[in-house]
């Protein structure tokens, strides 16, 4: 147990702070609490799905969690069940033997199912394209609010994308101005 | 060469006598793929890649429309789902195979429709209907069922898990995977030779560097080209950082799967320091896409080698310290210890390589069998336990780790200088050649054959899950349901590699 509390200690807190060696990193992550704040009380709950991806995308997602960047720490937190979320990250050209279950969890979501496509496949395919195996991008399964390119996109990338997600106003609903 | 190989077209005998041999080698099937050939006049082949006597061995069997070839999963039972998976994309038989249900045909294109076929209309529009699965259904007193996924509550890749249990204790455990097919095989026809790395590095994103670097040695052997020496060595950092990053990870994920949560934060923090490096030197936190036939497209600067000498020591002091908290930590190791054992013989009938392999006494490692440069100057100490269990996982994960970081720093200090890439020539249509690279999971395969004018004819890609996951069945039978997330994160199998 000693060892581990030293390590600790030792480590201490490596998120990086809001006036400190990231700067621009923490504008934009503080800009994101208010706007959940704002709009969604205490918490941004995403179901991220996988609809086709090669795992790299997933990998990016997983980095959002490790201290650096202490998404949770910012409100944000990744649900087990669609019904729990407010949104769906989705990564991968969605392949066909995806196409179904991709829309079941989305019909399971409630409103606002905000949609987030990820990577450079989510968006069009990608480098799968739209064949016999694979849609073509998620927003040929479902309706889609955000993209965001890359191959993987990079953790900060993904928080973007999750920024405008939640501050574009969807089908007439008022979001802030 | 990097891949030393040799190709046979053999006669049905030869085929069932050729298997039979590298099995009682001690050699392995690595995998099976097939070719339509009618539009040369000719009918389809069906090949299969073994690793036998230091070196890949390719037997290719030529069909008539309609002909069967003899099945060979009586002899390699991880070849059953490669069967299966090659009937649904190219309709050929396997004959005598006792398991000919689908496997990645889940409704996306009609029961008589092959997509791999020359004939297929891809254009058509298809009606997207999942077809029933006939699940292997256990019977008797208080046994239920558990179905699972596609799915998974995490952020994990899909795929269908159906657990038979009695009370806690799984009695049988049967996978349902293809989710995630892409119709790669297909899909590398639409790439020029050059271009193909890209697609292969999407095979399975945390292998990229890997499958890259297998596309690369294919393809350059089909061309009959050799890279530059300094490529050679630069490739080998791009993998040995891939196997950290992935090892590092996983460690983190396997602490917090037994609930020790502190291990999560401090791998995953060490990850991130290692993938900002990569950035910083080689313009991809993952390394991708730099790898490319000919050489690499990324070179190694002086300050950034100065920074990856730095950061090897400094990751392996924490690395250390980890791993006596680990050790020292009794919750952790009660999980770890006899959890989802995969003995030696099991190991070995279905084939698998890598890390899991190794924690199950099968002592298979290319960058020490068969090793292409630069490793035969590297010297790399193998990692291998009997144990099987959960804990012998994370102790070749550690002591690899620690022996990449030793690699790192050899490689770094002996980078070649000289030329990157150099400029591959137009293979003619109809040469060959394959590619098989140590990655952080296992062996990682590609084979191409080349087209007219610099098109890839056919490239099959085949990554080390196939034989890990019908072995992760077995690893679970008496244990308890929720000990499968821990024992699986073990193995950490990709599903996009085996659906590909």
């Amino acid at each position: 147990m000693i060892p581990l509390l030293l390590k600790v200690v030792r480590t201490g807190i490596v998120t990086e702070p809001a006036p400190g060696a990231e700067p621009q990193w923490r504008e934009r992550a503080g800009a994101i609490q208010q706007e959940i704040l704002r709009l969604l009380g205490r918490a941004l709950v995403i179901r991220q799905v996988d609809a086709g991806s090669c795992n790299g995308c997933e990998l990016e997602i997983h980095a959002l969690n490790n201290p650096y960047y202490n998404i949770e720490g910012l409100g944000i937190r990744f649900a087990a069940s669609p019904r729990h979320a407010d949104m769906l990250l989705v990564t991968g050209p969605v392949s066909r033997n995806m196409e179904n279950a991709l829309r079941i969890a989305y019909e399971a979501m409630p409103d606002p199912k905000l949609v987030v496509a990820l990577g450079d496949c989510g968006r069009d395919g990608g480098i799968f394209g739209e064949t016999y195996a694979t849609c073509g991008g998620v927003s040929k399964v479902i309706p889609v609010d955000v993209v965001v390119p890359g191959c993987p996109p990079p953790p900060l990338a993904i928080l973007q994308g999750i920024l405008t997600a939640i501050a574009t106003p969807k089908n007439g609903t008022p979001g802030p101005s | 060469m990097d891949t030393p190989f040799t190709r046979t077209i053999v006669t049905r005998e030869q085929w069932v006598e050729g298997a039979w041999a590298v099995r009682d080698a001690g050699g392995r099937l690595v995998t099976l793929w097939g070719s339509d050939n009618t539009d040369r006049g000719a009918g389809f082949a069906v090949m299969a890649a073994f690793v036998a006597a230091g070196g890949v061995r390719v037997l290719e069997l030529s069909l008539a429309a309609g002909e069967p070839y003899p099945e060979i999963a009586g002899l390699f039972p991880a070849a059953g789902r490669m069967q299966r998976a090659l009937h649904d994309l190219l309709g050929l038989v396997a004959e005598g195979a006792r398991d000919t249900r689908p496997w990645l045909r889940h409704g996306a294109w009609r029961e008589g429709e092959f997509p791999l076929r020359r004939d297929f209309d891809a254009s058509a529009a298809r009606n997207n209907a999942p077809a029933d699965y006939r699940f292997v259904r256990v019977e008797g007193d208080g046994v239920h069922e558990i179905p699972v996924g596609p799915i998974h509550a995490g952020i994990i890749e899909p795929g269908h898990f159906r657990f038979n249990i009695v009370g806690e204790k799984v009695l049988r455990l049967e996978e349902r995977l293809g989710y995630v097919h892409k119709g790669i095989d297909r899909r590398f026809a639409a790439f020029a030779i050059g271009e193909g790395h890209r697609l292969a590095g999407r095979v399975s994103g945390d292998s990229a560097v890997a499958f890259q670097w297998a596309y690369a040695q294919a393809a350059e052997a089909a061309a009959g080209a050799e890279p530059p020496p300094r490529a050679q060595w630069l490739r080998a950092l791009m993998l040995e950082r891939e196997r950290v990053a992935n090892h590092l990870g996983d460690l983190g994920a396997l602490g917090n799967d037994a609930a020790l949560a502190f291990a999560l934060s401090q791998f995953m923090r060490l990850k991130e320091d290692w993938l900002r490096l990569n950035a910083e030197a080689f313009g991809h936190r993952m390394a991708w896409d730099r790898i490319v036939p000919g050489g690499v497209d990324a070179d190694l600067t002086g300050p950034a080698a100065a920074r990856m000498l730095e950061q090897a020591d400094a990751i392996e002091a924490e690395v250390r310290v980890l791993r006596e908290i680990f050790d020292e930590s009794s919750s952790l190791q009660d999980r770890f210890i006899t959890t989802g054992r995969l003995t030696p013989d099991q190991a070995h009938a279905f084939g698998v390589t890598g890390l899991a392999g190794r924690a199950s006494g099968q002592a298979f490692d290319l960058r020490c069998d068969m090793p292409c440069a630069p490793y035969g100057e590297l010297a790399v100490r193998k990692v291998v336990f009997d144990a099987g269990d959960v804990a012998a996982r994370v102790k070749v994960r550690f002591e690899e780790l620690i022996e990449s970081l030793r690699l790192i720093r050899e490689i770094v200090r002996r980078l070649p200088p000289g030329e990157l890439r150099r400029e591959l020539a137009l293979p003619p249509a109809r040469a060959f050649g394959v590619g098989l690279v140590e990655g952080w999971r296992g062996e990682a395969f590609v084979a191409l054959e080349a087209g007219e004018g610099g098109a890839i004819r056919r490239c099959h890609a085949h990554d080390p899950s196939w034989h890990a996951w019908p072995a992760v069945e077995h690893a679970v039978i008496g244990n308890i349901v929720p000990d499968f997330p821990l024992i699986n994160k073990s193995f950490n199998l990709s599903y996009s590699g085996q659906d590909c």
